[in-house]
């Protein structure tokens, strides 16, 4: 791995001066270290901010959950108010990587990074959520924007993800067998006025369903969109799926989810 | 370059290093203690696992600098006196292991397990040895050790 220098920031305010065009932010480290030692990234300065400590902690309101972008995976899934408030939100985290990942690994660094397959991205489209950053606030639906692509500013930092209280929820993956990673994930929740169904996994990025959204928003049943035939044109294809494959994931683990609800 | 001062298994240590060094880096090459296996360098394997403030971590995807101030356990550490740690005896007893280059980070991964969870089902060590590949597939025995070390903690 190329030499950089490690800097410890204190509060975001110091993390964003310190941050360049050569500079990345370090959280749990579980994608920027394996990036930089593959040579795929390579740093000038490397801002460390798990020790801002107005970036870690979950706090639940009425309508909403807030985790701090610093968070753990660990932490989310251990919160008995996150299991409270949106189960599924607490057994994603609990189903990400492998333990030792879910000890570093943090909501902030997952989202920042878009990676195709990652969990937190249809958490947060599934559930209206909001990304507080440094500078503004930043509705899912209009964060993340393609494969490893936000719409995070060079040196805009993440503070914290508010996400909604559903009346149901359910997060279904097939996850790849070595890296938990989602082959397909799918994440339905319930709202008031309508339901989204986020898909991740498939698409070069996270998205919401419209087709089954709309289908599960008129009647909340699995039945209503089984043996749905998606377009599977935008598909990913690599070595553990076909594009065909995903498409169908995709119905099958919104079914499953459905009647998880 | 930076100064790292840790505590490894409960002995202090201070050492200069550069910023890009890794933990697992730190431990084997830096204070020599090569217990700590790399085996896939991408945090697959977990042959690398230790402990950083009680918690098992994958020391190839660590900075040093990262963990600078904490605690670290390693599988150097776990031996009390010449004498083995329950669970590395319950490995050696019920033959959880054929090569052995997995060993230390199974060995400290099941560790952090009991630390949380008692008295846990097969499931739930299948579950959290996840992130702990064993090349020769001795999976059965390693599980069987784990449970054997769970009635000895």
């Amino acid at each position: 791995m190329k030499d950089f220098n490690y800097h410890s920031a204190k509060d975001s305010k110091e993390a964003s001066k310190l941050a360049s065009s050569s500079s990345a932010f370090l959280a749990g480290g579980m994608t920027t270290i394996p990036s930089m030692k593959l040579g795929l990234a390579t740093y000038k300065d490397l801002i460390d901010i798990k020790n801002i400590k107005k970036l870690s902690g979950i706090k639940v309101s009425g309508k909403s959950v807030t985790i701090g972008a610093a968070t753990k995976h660990v932490e989310v899934s251990n919160s008995k108010d996150v299991k409270k408030a949106i189960p599924s939100l607490s057994s994603l985290a609990e189903g990400i990587g492998d333990p030792q990942v879910r000890n570093r690994g943090t909501i902030g660094g997952s989202i920042a990074n878009n990676d195709p397959s990652a969990d937190y991205p249809s958490a947060c489209i599934a559930l209206n959520a909001t990304i507080h950053t440094n500078e503004r606030k930043i509705e899912a639906a209009k964060f993340f924007k393609g494969m490893f692509e936000t719409a995070l500013k060079k040196g805009e930092l993440i503070e914290a993800i508010e996400f909604q209280i559903p009346e149901k929820s359910s997060y279904q993956k097939h996850p790849n067998p070595a890296s938990r990673y989602a082959i397909v994930g799918v994440y339905v929740a319930k709202h008031k006025g309508d339901v989204n169904v986020a898909v991740t996994g498939a698409k070069s990025c996270v998205y919401n369903d419209k087709e089954m959204s709309k289908a599960l928003s008129g009647n909340f049943s699995s039945s209503s969109i089984d043996g749905m035939d998606l377009d599977s044109s935008e598909m990913n294809t690599d070595m553990h799926a076909s594009a065909e494959f995903r498409a169908s994931l995709v119905v099958t683990q919104a079914k499953k989810a459905v009647d998880a609800c | 370059m930076g100064k790292i001062s840790l505590e490894v298994n409960g002995k202090k240590v201070e050492k200069e290093a550069s910023d890009n060094t890794l933990l697992s880096t730190f431990l084997r090459e830096h204070l020599q203690l090569t217990g700590t296996h790399i085996g896939c360098d991408t945090s697959q394997c977990g042959a690398c696992v230790v402990h950083v403030d009680g918690n098992s971590l994958k020391s190839c995807t660590a900075l040093a600098a990262d963990v600078n101030g904490s605690k670290v356990t390693t599988i150097e550490g776990l031996e009390t006196n010449g004498k083995m740690h329950p669970m590395q005896e319950a490995f050696k007893k019920l033959h959880g292991l054929q090569c052995g280059f997995c060993t230390p980070g199974m060995v400290m991964s099941a560790v952090d397990l009991l630390q949380k969870n008692k008295k846990p089902s097969d499931t739930e060590i299948r579950d959290w040895l996840e992130g702990n590949i064993c090349r020769c597939t001795g999976y059965q025995n390693i599980v069987a050790a784990v449970k054997e070390a769970a009635t000895k903690m």
